[in-house]
């Protein structure tokens, strides 16, 4: 079956990984291998393309991945092949359909270490925050309560919150950055001391900085404190190991996109206990046990918070994104993105007027770089890069407060991937210090 | 030759005309383009129904920043009336360089904002 356990990964992809894990991951070990770097582009069918008679550069993972052919021909494969509605038919049709779509979430939360049964399919990790910022927040946090959050939050691990504390009369406090982009554990401390505090939701991955966050030791301060913890895996999952047993956060959200998956999928784990006694947050077919005219009893997790028909196809496919990363191996993914994270940090540092935020070295932060460049604004950086065929992105990046914080309205941000190459972050060098002349810098 | 980065779009970004604050003005409004993050606004000092003087404040990309100094020039003298009723060609005309549909917003900017300050309205001129 497309998408099930027969995704396989070709092994010189693997292989080309592993070499580069055994050489170590410094910038100047990318750099002196740049023609030996890894090589599993092939698997992109996107990097077929050569826009402009050159190779499509992508330097803007962070905002969603490109998909190896095993992802599309399990999206396909399922479509064309095992198509049918969950948890309904009786038909054989239906059954594979069933199966495919729950042995994708078995997969899937196996990945990271997570239980199924409290692995639950949303639309995106926006989706997954106000599911919980409804269902369990609605109900936990009241008058004089407080709510928790960082200032190198996305905007979806802002605004849910924002609209809960004002619905609720509760207060919304920030944990501050500091000026190398880094929370300080005492001040999760102090606040958690003051003992009004109910959640403390936080980035693992920071989208902007770059900056990973000590997950488990912050997860540990705020049970022992009483609190709920809510972590956003966004960008982790996609370029790290990720035990979410480990991390201990009681509710973990990341989404399949930025992890080689489909658009439409998002996950959450929650703790079980909690996700028991919460209601719903969509209601509808599926979610329930039984219905009569007056009232209903809801389903068994996970189905109690998956109302209607769930994204199947994209479950499948994202299963397919699961196994290719597994075979990969994270730590593999990890230490390749690190060894371009300090190619990108050592070759950025080459160009006038350029400013980096965030962690200064690059074990303290995932594979990203947003920075300013003197004299150009970010807009046209990102304008100018894709002269050289470089995409990258320029913005607020869904961040506005910190934005506001690093004292910038906007920065470019240039991203890496499992696909990356140190000959792609030349050409973004490059495509910046020929935009620097274009402005007569 | 830079087909968007032409030297005096580089010029206006580098040294935009009417930029600051105008003490006494009559009219006022700020805009900003949520795509990113850029902020334009400007203040209007009118006289028999024209505007008189106008200064931009605010920052942006090239586009954004060169558009506004552009269009200073033209708007000043202008009947209110008729300001309300440019349109995009207007402002594209002017810049004389092709503009993506992405970078439209940068180049409409000033026009927005400058429209709902003489009550022209809050709509993206079309």
């Amino acid at each position: 079956m497309s998408g099930a356990a027969d995704t396989t990964v070709p092994l010189d992809a693997a292989a080309a990984l592993t070499g580069i894990a055994e050489r170590g991951g410094g910038g100047r070990v990318a750099a002196e291998h740049g023609a030996a770097a890894p090589d599993v582009r092939g698997d992109f069918p996107i990097f077929a393309r050569t826009p402009g008679g050159r190779p499509l550069v992508y330097l803007d993972s962070a905002s969603t991945s490109q998909k190896p052919a095993v992802v599309i021909d399990a999206l396909a494969g399922h479509l064309g092949e095992h198509n049918a509605n969950v948890h309904r038919g009786v038909y054989a049709l239906a059954q594979e359909a069933d199966a495919a779509y729950e042995g994708a979430r078995e997969r899937i939360a196996a990945f990271v270490n997570a239980d199924p049964r409290t692995t639950i399919f949303t639309k995106n990790v926006t989706e997954a925050i106000n599911l919980v910022a409804y269902a369990w927040g609605r109900a936990n946090v009241g008058p004089g309560d407080a709510v928790v959050i960082t200032q190198m939050e996305h905007h979806a691990n802002i605004v849910p919150w924002q609209q809960l504390c004002r619905e609720r009369g509760a207060r919304l406090r920030y944990l501050e950055v500091d000026v190398e982009g880094q929370l300080d554990p005492a001040q999760l401390d102090a606040e958690l001391e003051r003992g009004d505090v109910r959640l403390v939701a936080f980035t693992h991955v920071s989208n902007v900085l770059g900056t990973i966050n000590p997950v488990a030791a912050m997860t540990a301060r705020i049970r022992a404190a009483g609190a709920v913890s809510l972590v956003d895996g966004a960008q982790a999952v996609p370029q790290m190991p990720v035990d979410v047993a480990a991390v201990g956060a009681d509710f973990y959200a990341w989404t399949g996109h930025k992890a080689l998956g489909p658009t439409g999928i998002g996950v959450l784990h929650g703790r079980r206990e909690l996700l028991e006694a919460m209601e719903p947050f969509l209601t509808g077919g599926d979610m329930i046990a039984a219905v009569d005219f007056e009232s209903a009893t809801w389903n068994e997790l996970p189905y109690k918070f998956e109302a209607g028909t769930p994204p199947i196809a994209e479950a499948v496919a994202l299963g397919a994104a699961v196994d290719y990363l597994g075979a990969l191996g994270m730590e593999r993914v990890r230490t390749h993105e690190l060894a371009l994270t300090c190619h990108l940090l050592e070759r950025l540092a080459e160009v006038p007027g350029l400013r980096v935020v965030g962690p200064p070295d690059a074990e303290r932060r995932g594979g990203l770089a947003s920075f300013t460049v003197q004299g150009i604004h970010p807009h046209d950086v990102a304008e100018l890069a894709d002269r050289g065929g470089v995409c990258i992105r320029a913005g607020h990046h869904c961040a506005q407060p910190l934005m506001r914080r690093l004292g910038v309205a906007a920065t470019a941000r240039a991203s890496v991937g499992v696909y990356n190459t140190p000959a792609d972050i030349d050409a973004l060098i490059q495509a910046l210090q020929a935009g620097r002349e274009v402005f007569g810098l | 030759m830079d087909d968007l980065y032409r030297d005096y779009i580089l010029e206006h970004y580098k040294r935009p005309r009417n930029f600051g604050e105008l003490e006494p003005h009559d009219l006022e409004a700020e805009e900003h383009n949520p795509l990113c993050g850029d902020e334009l606004g400007v203040q209007i000092r009118v006289q028999d129904g024209r505007i008189e003087d106008l200064r931009f404040h605010g920052h942006g990309c090239a586009i954004s920043q060169a558009a506004a100094s552009i269009a200073s020039e033209e708007l000043k003298g202008m009947e209110l009336e008729e300001v309300r009723e440019l349109g995009a060609d207007w402002m594209i005309d002017l810049l004389g360089i092709p503009v993506s549909a992405t970078r439209r917003k940068c180049a409409l900017l000033n026009l927005k904002v400058v429209r709902g300050a003489v009550g022209g309205g809050s709509d993206w001129p079309a």
